[in-house]
């Protein structure tokens, strides 16, 4: 058996049977997958290994690298959560680098612009794959055949299901911190570089043989809050920055200007409320996208004008929702990555606006979690099918474009409406067939479009909701022949050779599809 | 090949750039042999690079080209953008079609619109920007305006006539009212030569100062309905941006009974007069009541100018409200998120609503009853009254302010 070996999922798709020379489980449907066995755990430490005045600091990255015993093949992970800002994963990768390292696997939660030059330490053999998101170049690096291990790409929640599996053992945890003292205790809300919650880390912190914390923002002991434990780490390393903090968040939000946009976001605040989901003490998600940051505004108007509140809401945090917050209309915000200043400072101050975790949120292998009790999950999607499964992470040309995120996870929530356009410029996003399967259509309930919703004809009960109501509600065929006339008839099916490039894992382990080497 | 096209041998058109959305760029050189010669780059290459090939090459066939190089930079432009630059590319090089150059006709066929129709909103499209027009409609403005006159750098007029005659053709404005402003006169005269053949419902004329402007542009657009067999009408709207204009709008408003409306141009009227233009528009009160009256004088509508601060909704609504109590019955928009704010303005007030539906009834009832006196209460309610107050609620119903009758 080797990756050359395939099998057609229970989606229909074709996945190799072996990944990175581990044998893995083809989809087996919602649900389907039942993995059996003891949770993975990190060796056994005990305190008399470790100072007992508490100070782990060791002089620079290369020293706590050496002292983790780095060796060549090794997998190193690092948190997303100073996003487009952070200069941690590449100091650690660098630093494995000139330490001599070959063969790494870098594990981040997701990768962002500034880490493309990973991509000369994959052509200089230092990181053979990376197990995480392949965003923008570093997709386009994938998608040509350019990688030497197979990628993999997992949802936040699928992270923290693949390390308690032991699917993904983690040797060496770099995590960023914001604010942190010499015992390794750390917290994201404060510092100069402050980026909000530290849950991504979590996992990594909890699961690695070792823990290295990573802060420009010493403290003495204690550091308070604290997100992350000491007594999970094992050193503490110094620098003069971790991040670029114009880059970690935003000054302020931008909704989005875009008039198309504008009324999408209309449409699913009207959805939401005429379907009777929006209700006194209902519960939604909303990312930081442009569309659901606008959505979030009208909803806002028809809470008040309904008398209304939620009880949580869940992001990435924004002004946005803070706003909801500090005006009384919702009691909490759940949070699990905090995108902007507002997001910030409220994290730091309020107590009614929580840190979670991919765990708390999304795992597996929690004994249930919060994305299947929210009412209403707002996402976006590159591609949708008449049988409404999604495709986040390729384009319509099979190049590798986004990370999965949170995205597979939101889906179970009680209504999962993707709220995209119909087209962009002349590429559709509803097609007879998504050239990746991210998403399974079964869990998909609504697409909003500029030209009107399309309902999944499973969901008779919301149908029957919005019946009556002036919602211009198609059916997704429609919508899609609608576009078809305007772009000019249906698109060419993408170039993919016979390669697998990297996998996309269902939050069970399983896997859902294959992203294939483009035709040059 | 006619003289000419050998006199000018290349032409291009359309626009290029990163920046450039739902839009490309084409050049044709007409050449003595060798067929034609492709050389594309489409960011959709991998999706419609077989139906892009296949369009330039019946775009050639049409008119008459059997030899040229073909250079087109796609940004995502549909078929109709493609082939609206490829033909003024192709008229740029001075070639004469052989064939009917314009698309299929794949928009609704046009209905016509009546005189009065509610005319709340329209919406400015510029005339050589196509990305702006494929969606136009789904913001529900009561009109659209393809533009020619401003929008339009004076260097692609031509280009953008081309584009505008395709739109008419090939986008579905979702039940908007289909306006073209054309160019000021004479150069107007021509853009009525490509649009109207398309049927577009009403032609907004620019910078008109006597009836004799509008009885010009009449003339042309009756000769070529009748040459072309266009049978829904084509109506005129023409704006006044003078004070001369203003001074002739009686004149102008009754020219012919194909104006629908009269409409200002405040930036041109306020530099006539020279004086700044103000938030207030204290310096433009009179000309506009001015045309109000001669508008309803010559039984047509009165509609306001635009207001150009698309960030200040509440300034725009409080314009709108204002031009409302003039006797205005709509404005002009800018971009798409003014005009719910315009419907607002110019919507009636409940207790409007509600006393126009009470007219209404009362009219009903005497008619059923047979009685040539309506009355409400203890008040006799005259003629005018019942008509306004049909009027009202024929507008309150369109702006699904009923109650019971649905709220979008």
């Amino acid at each position: 058996m080797s990756e050359h070996d395939f099998l057609v999922n229970a989606a229909g798709r074709r996945v190799p049977r072996v990944v990175n020379g581990v044998e893995q489980v083809p989809y087996q449907g919602v649900g389907g997958y039942e993995p059996k066995g003891s949770k993975h755990g990190p060796p056994i430490r005990s305190c008399r290994d470790y100072p007992a005045d508490g100070d782990k600091r060791v002089a620079d990255l290369k020293t706590a690298l050496q002292k983790c015993g780095l060796e060549d093949g090794m997998t190193i992970s690092t948190h997303h959560h100073l996003r487009n800002g952070d200069r941690v994963a590449l100091m650690a990768l660098q630093a494995a680098a000139e330490l001599g390292a070959k063969d790494l696997m870098w594990f981040p939660s997701a990768s962002f612009p500034c880490h493309e030059p990973v991509m000369e330490l994959m052509d200089r053999g230092v990181v053979q794959r990376i197990e995480g998101s392949m965003n923008g170049p570093l997709g386009e690096y994938t998608s040509h055949g350019k990688m030497r291990g197979m990628g993999v790409l997992r949802s936040h929640g699928g992270r923290w299901q693949a390390v308690q599996d032991g699917e993904v053992h983690i040797d060496i945890a770099v995590i960023a911190a914001p604010t942190a003292d010499a015992f390794g205790n750390a917290d994201g809300s404060h510092g100069p570089s402050a980026c909000g919650s530290l849950g991504f880390a979590l996992v990594d912190s909890l699961y690695a043989d070792h823990v290295i914390v990573v802060t420009d923002n010493l403290v003495d002991f204690p550091c308070i809050p604290w997100q992350i434990q000491g007594n999970n780490v094992d050193y503490v390393v110094e620098v003069d920055s971790i991040g670029d903090p114009a880059q970690i968040v935003s000054g302020t939000t931008q909704i989005t200007r875009s008039p198309d946009r504008v009324l999408i976001a209309e449409y699913v605040a009207r959805f939401l409320r005429d379907a009777g989901i929006m209700r006194e003490g209902f519960s939604f998600q909303a990312g930081a996208g442009g569309i659901a940051l606008a959505f979030v505004q009208f909803l806002k108007d028809m809470m008040n004008e309904a008398g209304v509140k939620a009880r949580f809401v869940r992001g990435g945090s924004t002004q946005f929702l803070v706003d909801l917050l500090k005006e009384g209309l919702t009691d909490y915000i759940l949070d699990g990555q905090t995108f902007d200043l507002a997001g910030v400072a409220s994290i730091a101050s309020d107590p009614r606006h929580v840190a979670t975790s991919p765990f708390t949120s999304y795992s597996y292998h929690g004994k249930g979690n919060f994305a299947s009790m929210v009412d209403a999950a707002v996402l976006g999607a590159t591609e949708v099918d008449t049988g409404f499964n999604a495709n986040v992470n390729t384009h319509s040309d099979g190049v590798l474009l986004h990370g999965i995120g949170g995205w597979q996870n939101c889906l179970f929530s009680r209504c999962t409406i993707l709220a995209v356009p119909a087209f962009r410029d002349r590429i559709p996003v509803i097609v007879d067939r998504v050239a990746t399967l991210t998403g399974p259509g079964e869990l998909i309930d609504v697409v909003v479009t500029e030209r009107g919703i399309a309902v999944n004809p499973k969901r008779a009960d919301l149908l029957e909701a919005v019946k009556g109501s002036t919602l211009p509600i198609r059916t997704i065929e429609e919508i899609k022949a609608e576009v078809e006339g305007i772009i000019g008839g249906r698109p060419e099916p993408p170039r993919l050779t016979d390669r697998p490039v990297a996998v996309i894992k269902w939050v069970d382990g399983t896997v859902i599809d294959t992203v294939w080497q483009v035709e040059e | 090949m006619s003289a000419q096209a050998r006199k000018a041998k290349a032409g291009e058109a359309g626009r290029r750039g990163a920046d450039v959305r739902s839009d490309c760029w084409a050049s044709v050189e007409l050449a003595d042999g060798g067929g034609i010669e492709v050389e594309l780059t489409s960011k959709v290459e991998a999706l419609f690079g077989t139906s892009l090939r296949a369009d330039i090459a019946d775009t050639m066939r049409k008119a008459g080209v059997p030899h040229a190089r073909v250079r087109v930079e796609d940004q995502g432009a549909v078929p109709w953008v493609l082939e609206a630059r490829l033909e003024a590319a192709l008229r740029r090089a001075a070639v004469t079609p052989k064939a009917d150059p314009r698309p299929p006709r794949t928009a609704p066929p046009p209905e016509g619109t009546s005189r009065d129709r509610l005319r709340r909103s329209r919406l400015y499209l510029p005339g050589n920007e196509p990305k702006f027009m494929i969606n136009a409609g789904l913001h529900a403005p009561d009109a659209v305006i393809l533009d020619l006159e401003d929008s339009v750098h004076p260097a692609e007029k031509d280009a953008a006539r081309v584009l505008v005659r395709n739109a008419l053709r090939c986008v579905d404005f979702q039940g908007a009212e289909r306006m073209v402003r054309v160019n000021q006169l004479p150069r107007g005269l021509e853009d009525l030569d490509e649009v109207v053949p398309e049927a577009p419902d009403v032609i907004l004329v620019p910078k008109v100062e006597s009836a004799d402007d509008v009885l010009q542009v009449h003339a042309r657009i009756e000769s070529i309905r009748e040459e072309k067999g266009v049978s829904t009408p084509v109506w005129i709207m023409p704006i006044l941006e003078s004070a001369l204009g203003i001074e002739n709008a009686l004149a102008i408003a009754s020219a012919t009974d194909t104006v629908v409306a009269l409409t200002i141009g405040v930036e041109d009227y306020t530099a006539d007069l020279g004086v700044p233009k103000t938030p207030e528009g204290t310096e433009t009160v009179w000309a506009r009541s001015r045309l109000v009256n001669a508008a309803k004088a010559a039984g047509v509508q009165a509609i306001d100018s635009v207001f150009g601060d698309v960030a200040d909704e509440e300034g725009l609504l409080a314009w709108g409200v204002r031009a409302r109590a003039m006797g205005f019955e709509g404005m002009g928009c800018i971009h798409p998120r003014q005009i719910r704010v315009i419907h607002r303005a110019f919507a009636p007030s409940q207790a409007e609503i509600d006393r126009a539906l009470a007219v209404v009834a009362a009219f009903h009832d005497a008619e059923a009853k047979g009685l040539g006196v309506v009355s409400l209460g203890t008040k006799m309610i005259d003629r005018p009254v019942v008509l306004r107050a049909q009027r009202l609620v024929a507008r309150a119903r369109a702006a699904g302010l009923i109650p019971g009758e649905g709220k979008a």
